[in-house]
């Protein structure tokens, strides 16, 4: 068994009362007051996340961009400096190697760029390698610089009012998806409007031994407001009822951003890897569609389970919890297209018994990150 | 929940599993400890069996599930279910309230009542959970 890597922060967890599990080969986490009350607490006030364990993979050099357009699925030609960008990353058959946010930053020098490709944990290895096997013919340079950064999340209705109160710069000037960069000591790092939660607020990525420190600052600053640190599992809850994908659950090497509901993030009219596969299913029609659901029957699903049509199985839960926000057993998971329509009856099998569910609405909670009449993103669905 | 210090009650005994048994005149009442409450964290759904079923020692009674994830839970003794607690399905988190009391799951009418004998008491309970021998 390999050794779990743990964030600089490990100790300071503990200390907080959180209570550790390994998540993609990292000791995370999480929870600390417990997912309900943390997941409430992102959602009326703010939370603090430490997210280190997410990976930065940065891209430099003069075909930074061609480079990144052709191993990603979303166009990056139209990226300002400062913008940011969700991504996915395809095999050649249009299955996901990984889920990726691309920040667009300054470089060393004056008028250069720098690509940060941020991925998650447990593809942090295959993501680099799987970039670096497609370098032929590019000039550029990749690095994975996660060991430079920290990353946080500071999420909630509040996030932009706390946080203000330890930042000199005005941030509401940081639209949805852009960034800013910081400087703190002799470093640099930068702070964006992006997010994992469907609530407004930050991510941080903090030069590496001022993590602690800014983690701090962030604490103290919302102390009074009620912010806590949110571990992992209410990160899933809140994501899962905003609809934002998993990576190992709604998409993976099986999967195409297509059926995944991700198509607003694949710009089919540029080549990229995957991009044919891709054509060829939104053209031809998909045979599986990710769903959101709700139990009818008393039950939760869970990752896993069966999806059957009058005893017939027809497609599997790929999250699956009782909704903190919505007080309901909520589900997302793939069935073909002719079960996909709202108001669509199925069952779920949950330890050997269907349970009937119905297809509803998602996002489950609306993003209210993109709502905010900041926003300036265009070809979102 | 993870603020408050985990109790034991020796007033009963436990499973290596963490569900306790607790003798009342010719019942057994049985529930899972305060330390399996606060490892699961929030109890959303618990499912029991039926009064009248038989269940027994070792083998799965019931499902408790988290938000995050669902368990199998264990009869410490085997014998005929009795009762059940129907207070849990309206409010599962009754569990993390009260994982001792109000908590409590069913009620066992034991066949072999010798049984409780192989269980562990609370110091025995306790020392393997602090130890790491048992999670």
């Amino acid at each position: 068994m390999t050794t779990l890597k743990r964030t600089p922060l490990y100790e300071t967890h503990l200390a907080l009362g959180a209570r550790m599990v390994e998540f993609g080969g990292w000791e995370m986490p999480v929870q600390y007051s417990g997912i309900i009350d943390e997941h409430n607490t992102v959602r009326n006030v703010a939370g603090l996340f430490d997210i280190d364990h997410m990976g930065q993979i940065e891209v430099t050099g003069k075909d930074a961009l061609p480079f990144l357009q052709h191993l990603l699925t979303a166009d990056l030609s139209t990226m300002n400096l400062f913008d940011a960008k969700y991504a996915v990353m395809c095999y050649a058959d249009g299955t996901c190697v990984d889920d990726t946010f691309v920040y667009k930053l300054p470089g060393a020098k004056k008028a250069e760029v720098k690509y940060m490709v941020v991925v998650n944990a447990s593809n942090r290895e295959k993501d680099f390698a799987w970039m670096r096997a497609h370098i032929a013919g590019f000039r550029v340079a990749i690095e994975d610089v996660s060991d430079q950064y920290y990353m946080l999340a500071f999420q909630g209705p509040r996030a932009e009012e706390i946080l203000q109160k330890i930042e000199s710069f005005d941030l509401s000037k940081i639209k949805y998806h852009t960034a800013r960069e910081f400087k703190i000591g002799r470093e640099k790092g930068w702070l964006a409007r992006t997010g994992y939660t469907g609530e407004d607020g930050f991510e941080l990525f903090v030069p590496i031994k001022h993590g602690k420190h800014v983690w701090d600052a962030i604490l103290e600053a919302g102390k009074e407001a009620g912010v806590k640190p949110i571990g992992l599992g209410a990160r899933d809850s809140l994501r899962f009822e905003a609809k934002m994908v998993l990576y190992g659950h709604e998409i993976d090497s099986h999967t195409t951003p297509i059926e995944a509901g991700l198509s607003w993030a694949c710009d089919l009219n540029k080549m990229f890897i995957g991009r044919d596969c891709l054509l060829k299913r939104k053209l031809e029609g998909v045979t599986k569609k990710l769903v959101g659901f709700e139990m009818i029957d008393p039950g939760i699903a869970r990752n896993g389970y069966e999806i059957q049509k009058d005893g017939n199985p027809i497609g599997i839960v790929t999250s699956g919890m009782p909704s903190p926000t919505l007080k309901k057993n909520l589900g997302l998971g793939y069935v073909p297209p002719e079960f996909a329509a709202l108001g669509t009856a199925f069952d779920v099998v949950v330890r050997g018994k269907p349970l009937k569910a119905k297809v509803i609405k998602t996002p489950f909670y609306p993003n209210r990150a993109r709502n905010k009449k900041t926003q300036t993103l265009v070809g979102q669905i | 929940m993870s603020d408050k210090p985990i109790t034991y009650k020796d007033d009963r005994k436990y499973a290596e599993s963490h569900e306790w048994a607790k003798q009342e005149g010719a019942v057994i009442v049985v529930g899972v400890s305060d330390y399996a409450q606060n490892q699961l964290g929030d109890v959303v759904f618990v499912e029991l069996p039926s009064v009248g079923k038989h269940v027994e020692a070792g083998k799965p009674f019931g499902v408790i599930e988290s938000v995050k994830a669902a368990s199998d839970l264990f009869a410490p003794i085997s014998g005929k279910v009795v009762a059940i607690n129907d207070a849990l399905s309206a409010d599962p988190a009754l569990v993390n309230r009260d994982a001792f009391g109000e908590g409590w799951m069913i009620k066992v009418a034991p066949s072999n009542p010798g049984e409780m004998n192989k269980l562990l008491d609370a110091a025995t309970y306790q020392s393997k959970i602090e130890s790491g021998a048992i999670h």
